[in-house]
């Protein structure tokens, strides 16, 4: 969720009223919005960086504000202010925008070359003329470009934003790209000219702009953009010329948005110049909807006309219909996450305030079923603890050694799923059994009086080809005990008991016996493989000193691990 | 603590007493019987005087020559020939540290002076001894015939009867028990089971979530989450090398899916972007349990007639996020899902209620939220009493119509869904700060011995 910081008086001017921390905390949670934090610069740099490093800092009060995702009409002051004050009904109507010819003529143009499909391929513009800005609509004019960055163009890889001093420059603007040496231009604060290819390598060590170099590094062109006496605007993403940079004199602004996804594209063009100017081309796009649905679906019966005026209170300029029944709602252009009659609904929803709401109670009938596997691991949980086992919890995700090389087992023996992405060792990959859990339990547990018994009823996953996904989990009841002598009757008696629980009597075809078996992971000799119905479902045995020590143990361990899901 | 210890035997009483009396140290015996080291330097020097090395050769010389001196019975003369020599000053002397320890010596320690007495304690002569004694007399049960008392009551004395005459040691109550030798059930496990409990007592029944590893299909696409969208990005999603895809998908709702997010349809303007099959197949840990909802919705609909449900699950899900003290890569989602015509955001709010209701929760309100698969979206706040003020207690929202009406839902069928995580409840339950100590292996073993029962509405 983005966060907004806005200068409190500068808000509460904006809004033509001042409110209580408390009263603009309960605005903010009807709006959906939340106040985060109350700050000022000070507090946060002497937060950050101590005492004597905020000496000096402003402490105008800050409002830390927490954005809806999707709202990027709200990335700014003066969107929050419009929203809030449409919300409050102190504008009669929403804000509409229009497009204008300059006055001198011919629209800006800006062409875009077959070449920029190899790397960048659209990009979308438009001119403020006649803007008057103050050091706050300045700030704040940069702050939002940054929000935007941030959020929906997804830290530049979908669209980046270039703005520039209209007045240095001069149209038609040609988009298209170019081998990087072949780029030459004087970036924004530099004082000489240099290549792409000198740039790339000036900013590897600028600890804002690196973060954006690898979208376009490996490209065999990078995206430029010329005015019609080849000075370069800029290298989107990564920067602007120096030549056009705007600054607090300047007049007419000319954004240019580039980016690989074109509706992106749009919304940030958008959002620039209807927060920054009375002029705007895009039209304005017409829903229409019947009060009736909303009544149905938010569950309140107000009239047409009222559910009209609550869209209208939340920028939806609505007008009820000839035939009384239809709302026509004109959506702006700042509201782009208005696709579906669904999010008018929610909109009149918010106006109405969901705390008015009656809850009410649906009438829907329907048995309640336990899932059969759940089922079966609710009752064998109990009854192991009565047993004297305790439960344990542990990870289902954990790191190769755990599940391979500490069980003295091969990685390709194990039918592990691995993961891709894992920030450390400890999520290479799924558990593929539970006992390396129940032996770390062990380890961290160690000053705790002796033995110890343990045992967990969860998950592991393994690959399965006869799946969608490729993998299955698979439910599986895993038991340790931990003393100064092995106690391998302590797990058989264990094992006897689950035997007992679930129904199976000793006994070769129909019931259950175990017999002798080899695996690395026990002590030679001291290993048995478990069947019942005639299946193998696990094993039991005193776990090999190798693996002991590997977990970081120093007494004599037995184990039983079995499958569940055969007895469903 | 032996609870058969002994209380109040009342065969004799005794009573402490203490007394003090002043007693000669070993050197003060030593000066009782043959002089104070001051008198025995001074009787030991000859009328011709001795030489001062000589002197101080003698065991008690040091000590008795700076006495002698300080009492001006000897001088010294520095410069006598042949080396500094000792002489008597006066003819006779009074020992009266030997005197003194005399008169403590016959037990007649009361007639010297306080001052005196503490004088010569300070030499380590004399020192104050406290001697303990007990008064014994009769007690209330006085016998002069021994009978020994029984601890404990056993089968012997039941079979004969002989219990009738025996005296038993009274109790200690005061001490604790013997804890009992018994297996303990996981705090998040037993809080699973009481929530498990909630939705069976409100007629919801459980979906198989016992699948892990999800394609980003079902976890994101058929959720209308859209392919850019942050969530699916690396930093916040494990995905799988492998196996790394998913190999198989009902083609002809993919299809849908594929257009209403590129091109729209349902009502909607779709995201309008290039949709990729790639992305949809790539496999991921679930990132939440929706992705079974999903699954469960689409197989709904596969049904002849629409019949309403509520489902429920408390599973694990996964997160590749930044871990922090409340924040692991991997917890336990618990969500309640309803499909039936008709519903309303009236409904979700009036189930939300009882839900929380049977938690011990009945302040509510509800904030308008962001999610991509719901609308409207609402985070769910509950007043703490403790804290003194709202906090989240969970997410619910009414699921899109580009979701439901792809996998072939009929129109008028609305699906509400909320979910929160059992890990936080769990930890304000049991007042746990650090999330480490509840899940996983650095559990705390003797916290989950302790643990009480969870009744979660008390």
């Amino acid at each position: 969720m983005p966060t907004v910081s806005v200068k409190r008086d500068l808000l509460f001017h904006a809004l033509g009223r001042t409110y209580s921390d408390e009263e603009f905390d309960e605005l903010c949670f009807e709006f959906g919005l939340e106040l985060d934090e109350i700050t000022s610069e000070k507090d946060i740099i002497s937060r950050e960086q101590g005492d004597t490093k905020a000496e000096g800092a402003s402490d105008v009060i800050l409002y830390k504000i927490d954005v809806p995702a999707n709202r990027y009409d709200l990335l700014c002051l003066e969107g929050l202010v419009r929203g809030l004050q449409v919300f409050k009904e102190k504008y009669v109507l929403s804000p509409r925008y229009r497009r204008v010819s300059p006055t001198s003529g011919e629209p800006q143009r800006l062409v875009i070359t077959e070449e920029t499909a190899a790397v960048r391929p659209h990009a979308v513009a438009a001119v403020l003329r006649n803007i008057t800005f103050t050091q706050e609509r300045y700030d704040s004019f940069i702050e939002l470009q940054e929000k935007l960055h941030q959020n929906v163009c997804r830290k530049r890889t979908l669209v980046a934003i270039g703005t520039h001093d209209l007045d240095t420059i001069s149209g038609p603007f040609t988009y298209t790209a170019k081998p990087p040496d072949d780029i030459r231009f004087t970036p924004l604060n530099q004082a000489q000219e240099y290549t792409a290819t000198e740039l790339m390598n000036l900013y590897k060590t600028d600890s804002h702009l690196r973060h954006y170099l690898h979208i376009i590094e490996d490209k065999p062109v990078y995206p430029v953009i010329y005015d019609s006496n080849g000075i370069v605007l800029s290298m989107p993403p990564i920067i602007n010329g120096d030549h056009s940079k705007i600054s607090l004199n300047t007049k007419n602004v000319f954004i240019e948005c580039t980016a690989t996804d074109l509706t992106k594209a749009k919304i940030v063009l958008d959002m620039m110049v209807t927060m920054f100017c009375e002029y705007c081309e895009e039209p304005f796009t017409k829903e229409t909807l019947s009060g009736d649905f909303i009544n149905r679906k938010v569950g309140i019966s107000e009239s047409t006309e009222r559910i009209a005026q609550l869209l209208t209170k939340m920028c939806l300029r609505s007008e009820v219909m000839s035939d009384g029944e239809q709302i026509e709602v004109e959506i702006p252009p700042t509201r782009s996450d208005v696709i579906h009659a669904c999010d008018i609904m929610e909109d009149a929803a918010m106006a109405y305030g969901f705390n008015n709401i009656i809850r009410t109670t649906p009438r829907t009938y329907t048995v309640a079923n336990q899932l059969p596997l759940n089922k079966l691991t609710e009752l064998l949980r109990q009854d192991l603890a009565a047993a004297g086992f305790t439960e344990a919890l542990t990870f289902a995700l954990c790191s190769q050694e755990d599940i391979a090389d500490k069980l003295l087992k091969n990685i390709s023996d194990t039918r592990a799923c691995h993961i891709a992405n894992p920030k450390t060792a400890e999520f290479q990959v799924a558990r593929t059994t539970l006992l390396p859990g129940l032996l770390k339990t062990l380890a961290a547990n160690r000053k705790m009086p002796l033995p110890l018994r343990l045992f967990e009823i969860s998950d592991v996953v393994l690959k399965d080809e006869t799946k969608d996904v490729g993998a299955k989990n698979n439910r599986r009841l895993c038991a340790v005990y931990y003393n100064k002598s092995p106690g391998f009757e302590v797990i058989h008696g264990l094992m006897d008991r689950v035997m007992q629980l679930l129904e199976v009597k000793p006994g070769r075809d129909e019931g259950y016996h175990i017999q002798a078996a080899q695996d690395s992971s026990f002590f030679p000799g001291r290993c048995a493989e478990i069947f019942a119905h005639g299946k193998s479902i696990g094993r039991l045995g005193v776990l090999h000193p190798d693996v002991i020590s590997r977990f970081e143990l120093t007494m004599p361990c037995s184990a039983l691990d079995i499958d569940i899901e055969p007895f469903l | 603590m032996d609870e058969a210890g002994c209380g109040g035997c009342q065969v004799i009483s005794a009573e402490q007493r203490s007394s003090k009396h002043w007693e000669l140290t070993g050197e003060g015996c030593e000066i009782a019987e043959q002089g104070s080291h001051e008198a025995r330097v001074f009787s030991s020097i000859p009328d011709e005087g001795m030489p001062q090395g000589q002197l101080m050769k003698l065991a008690f010389g040091k000590v008795g020559f700076s006495k002698a001196m300080s009492n001006k019975w000897i001088r010294l003369d520095k410069g006598h020939e042949g080396g500094p020599r000792v002489f008597r000053t006066v003819e006779n002397i009074e020992d009266s540290v030997r005197d003194k320890l005399l008169v403590v010596q016959k037990g007649q320690s009361s007639q010297l002076e306080e001052k005196e007495k503490s004088e010569l304690k300070k030499r380590k002569l004399l020192s104050e001894v406290t001697v303990k004694s007990y008064w014994i007399t009769k007690g209330s049960l006085f016998s002069t015939t021994i009978t020994k008392q029984e601890t404990e009551l056993t089968p012997e004395m039941i079979a004969s009867g002989s219990w009738k005459e025996k005296k038993f040691k009274p109790y200690n109550f005061e001490a604790m028990g013997v804890a009992p030798d018994c297996g303990h059930l996981h705090p998040l496990m037993k809080v699973r089971t009481q929530f498990r409990q909630i939705f069976l007592e409100m007629g919801f029944t459980e979906m198989p979530t016992n699948n892990f590893i999800e394609s980003s299909f079902w976890n994101f696409d058929s959720l209308f989450q859209p392919q850019q969208h942050p969530a699916r990005d690396q930093h916040d999603t494990f995905f799988l090398s492998d196996p790394a895809q998913a190999h198989e998908f009902p083609l002809d709702y993919l299809e849908r899916v594929r257009k209403v997010h590129s091109e729209g349809g349902f009502g909607s303007q779709g995201y309008k972007y290039d949709w990729k099959i790639e992305e949809a197949q790539k496999n991921i840990l679930r990132t939440h349990t929706t992705a079974v909802s999903a699954r469960m919705l689409y197989k709904l609909a596969q049904k002849e007639k629409f019949t309403p449900v509520k489902y429920f699950s408390i599973d694990r899900v996964f997160r590749n996020e930044t871990l922090d003290a409340t924040h692991l890569a991997e917890f336990h989602q618990i969500e309640g899902v309803v499909a039936d015509y008709g519903l309303t955001l009236g409904d979700l709010m009036g189930i939300l209620h009882q839900f929380f209701t049977k938690l011990g929760i009945t302040k509510l309100r509800f904030k308008p939220a962001y999610n991509p698969y719901t609308e409207p979206s609402m985070e769910v706040f509950s007043y703490h009493e403790g804290l003194k003020k709202w906090v989240e207690v969970g997410n619910s929202g009414v699921f899109r119509p580009e979701m439901l009406l792809p996998m072939g839902l009929p129109e008028g069928v609305t699906v509400i869904a909320w979910g929160l995580s059992l890990e936080r409840p769990t930890m304000i339950k049991y007042g746990i700060n650090n999330i480490r100590e509840l899940v996983g292996h650095k559990v705390n073993l003797q916290m989950v011995y302790d643990s009480p029962v969870c009744r979660l509405d008390a």
